[in-house]
């Protein structure tokens, strides 16, 4: 997928004063903040469960080579077949030659971000093959030639109106306005996709190293639909997805869906092993897995590898007060919210996404719904040191924070002028005590008011309190 | 250089030395296959297993034995207006279906078949969830394509939790098959407005008759 995270800020005005999107953020708000926190307290033990969770997957990543190979030896000795793809393009160049090799014309995919990453679609469409999205959410985003704007709710920002309008328009049939009715229309038009498809396309939530099997959590169904009939079934997934046991599957089982969508356990989850058997009725009698790095290896061993431990439960975007208020697109990749604004300049190059290390308030929020307990503040503050760094900060914000910086080691100089300052803005911000307009901070002020200072500073204020 | 070498290396490289005992580690741990933090074991696995499972809308009736199941049956499919037909597992094929009122073949589901009839591996208490083996007795797409999944299961086959649900496959089978699934009530979605929506792309309903085999 295209990254288009430079032109973040023009897409946060854009998206700030949009009211249909302001009104769908609003419902994530409710059935994801609430539903989290209404389920996550089933779990006995949550913070012990969380740090077990963050072990795992530590585990995992600080001997990823020895993991993967198991992991490869298991899958391999079942009939599957795993690649190993360096970038987007060469996972995509992959695929297409499996489909080739299998003479396969249409395929049918359930969602997959690591696909989205890779913008497996349009390659196997330029491939000659058919590519169905069945997930109804990335079915509707296929239908509208739109990108996800939630890692696990992709079509959050449309609401029924706009899917009511797109399917009587693409289906051809009279216009339906219940969710249920839609769902059934989607139903209907998708199944003859899946009977008909010669490969599958999966995700992996969690790859098995015990017994080299590929972990689908979902509830639509469509995952099993994909994994079950066609002939052919592909797996994508990244290096990093690798779980040592069923035991520690089921610790992070225990989180991710209570995380993600405030459910106790997903509708389906299931542990896919190699190929159908020679009595088997269903399941493939192909099965590739693709395990993707695009970037992930070199975040390994570095002051970045925690953030490798991430779930892809979107807990952390749908707690952002950020993401709350500008919504997925303006990221301008395929991972948006506090996780996205760490893994797009990593796996992207930070140059490409300037803003994103800073957009957070740093409320800590993210870090303490983080069911695998990365610190996300941590890590974007080590992303703002490194365009510090790198020089990557723009002449203005670097003089300021050297200004700021001189004038906190010279304390005399910093009372007179903050004295002074205060009293001109004290002054300017009137009985509202508010600034309608001030000089350098229009990024403010154009949206709303600033509070005015008191007109004193606390060092005024203190030494008052202190004579009495 | 293959990209698995590539990748590989890279990976090796950023790596603290392996010392000669990452491998051991790895099969230790393999080999111990340690749990984590479990939830609370329930009193009464039935009753726990029973109410988790309503909550995530799955119908539950109890049987005296399994001979009851088809009357069970007909009266629930009765009672929605259901047709009274179906496909089964071999194993549940020889049970008087046609004395109850249902016309039952045995064979794997396909797209026309509106009620599919499997049994279970085992369920699990914690979350009210079915788990099932797929096999040549045993098809996936019996649970998966029907509108309707009845599944069939004995009381004695709930555990308490997914690693005792691992367990107990492992000492079974050794290993998974092609595929293990969860099920968890029926399929459903909630991509328009987050709004929950029950029948998505797998069965609209999933009816649980516990009976004793």
């Amino acid at each position: 997928m295209q990254n288009t995270s430079l032109q973040f800020k023009k897409q946060v005005t854009i998206k700030l004063a949009d009211v249909k999107l302001q009104d769908a953020l609003s419902r994530l708000q409710t059935r994801f903040v609430e539903g989290r926190s209404a389920v996550i307290s089933e779990i006995h033990d949550l913070q012990e469960t969380r740090t077990a969770a963050a072990e795992i997957r530590d585990r995992v990543l600080n001997d990823l080579e020895h993991w993967l190979l198991h992991f490869q030896q298991q899958a391999t000795e079942r009939g599957a077949i795993v690649h190993w793809a360096e970038t987007g393009e060469d996972a995509n160049r992959i695929v297409a030659e499996i489909a080739a090799q299998h003479g396969v014309r249409s395929a049918a995919k359930s969602k997959s971000m690591v696909s989205e990453e890779c913008g497996l679609n349009d390659a196997l469409e330029l491939a000659g093959v058919k590519v169905m999205e069945t997930d109804l959410g990335e079915y509707i985003l296929q239908l509208a030639h739109e990108a996800p704007s939630h890692i696990v709710a992709p079509v959050v920002h449309k609401n029924k109106e706009d899917i009511s309008d797109l399917f009587a328009e693409k289906h051809r049939l009279p216009r339906k306005t219940g969710i249920a009715d839609l769902c059934r229309e989607a139903r209907e038009v998708l199944r003859p996709a899946f009977l008909n498809a010669d490969m599958g396309i999966s995700g992996g939530n969690f790859l098995v190293a015990e017994t080299g099997s590929v972990l689908i959590v979902t509830n639509e169904g469509n995952g099993r639909l994909v994994t079950t009939l066609p002939r052919v079934h592909v797996a994508i997934t990244g290096i990093e997805k690798v779980v040592p046991t069923l035991e520690d599957v089921s610790t992070l089982l225990r989180l991710l869906p209570r995380s993600a969508t405030g459910q106790s356990i997903t509708n389906y989850v299931s542990v896919l092993t190699g190929i159908k058997g020679p009595d088997d009725h269903d399941g493939p009698e192909h099965f590739h897995i693709i395990l993707l790095d695009n970037g992930r290896s070199s975040l390994i061993g570095g002051e970045m590898q925690e953030m490798l431990r991430c779930i892809r439960c979107g807990a952390c975007m749908n707690h952002c007060p950020v993401y709350q208020n500008i919504g997925g697109h303006a990221y301008g990749w395929v991972y948006p919210g506090p996780m996205g604004s760490i893994l797009t300049p990593l796996l992207s190059g930070l140059e490409k996404s300037p803003d994103l290390p800073n957009a957070s308030t740093f409320c800590g929020a993210c870090a303490a719904v983080c069911p695998v307990k990365i610190p996300l503040p941590d890590l974007l503050r080590k992303l703002r040191e490194k365009q510090m760094d790198q020089g990557m900060k723009s002449r203005r914000e670097t003089s300021m924070l050297k200004a700021w910086a001189w004038l906190a080691l010279h304390p005399a100089i910093y009372a007179l002028a903050t004295t002074i300052g205060a009293r001109i803005l004290g002054l300017l911000g009137g009985k509202k005590k508010l600034l309608h307009f001030l000089p350098g901070a229009s990024g403010w002020t154009d949206g709303r008011d600033l509070p005015a200072p008191a007109g004193r500073t606390f060092r005024e204020l203190y030494r008052e309190e202190k004579r009495l | 250089m293959n990209s698995r070498d590539t990748i590989l290396g890279r990976i090796r490289n950023a790596q603290v030395p392996a010392s000669a005992g990452a491998m051991q580690k790895v099969a230790t741990h393999l080999a111990q296959h340690p749990r984590g933090p479990l939830p609370p074991t329930a009193d009464d696995l039935l009753e726990c297993f029973k109410e988790r499972a309503l909550k995530l809308s799955s119908d539950v009736l109890e049987a005296s034995d399994r001979m009851q199941v088809p009357v069970l049956l007909a009266s629930y499919l009765g009672e929605r207006k259901l047709p009274m037909r179906g496909v089964c597992w071999p194993s549940l094929a020889s049970l008087p279906w046609s004395t109850a009122g249902v016309e039952m073949q045995s064979h794997p589901a396909n797209n026309k078949d509106l009620v599919g009839v499997t049994g279970a591996f085992c369920a699990i208490a914690e979350t009210g969830t079915l788990m099932l083996l797929s096999g040549a007795e045993t098809p996936a797409t019996t649970s998966l394509l029907p509108e309707t999944h009845v599944a069939v299961l004995d009381p004695r086959r709930i555990v308490a939790t997914m690693e005792d649900a691992w367990d107990m496959m492992r000492n079974e089978y050794g290993r998974p098959p092609r595929a293990v699934n969860f099920i968890s009530g029926p399929s459903r979605t909630a991509d328009i407005e987050q709004t929950v929506t029950l029948g998505a792309h797998g069965p609209y309903r999933v009816l649980l008759i516990i009976a004793p085999s």
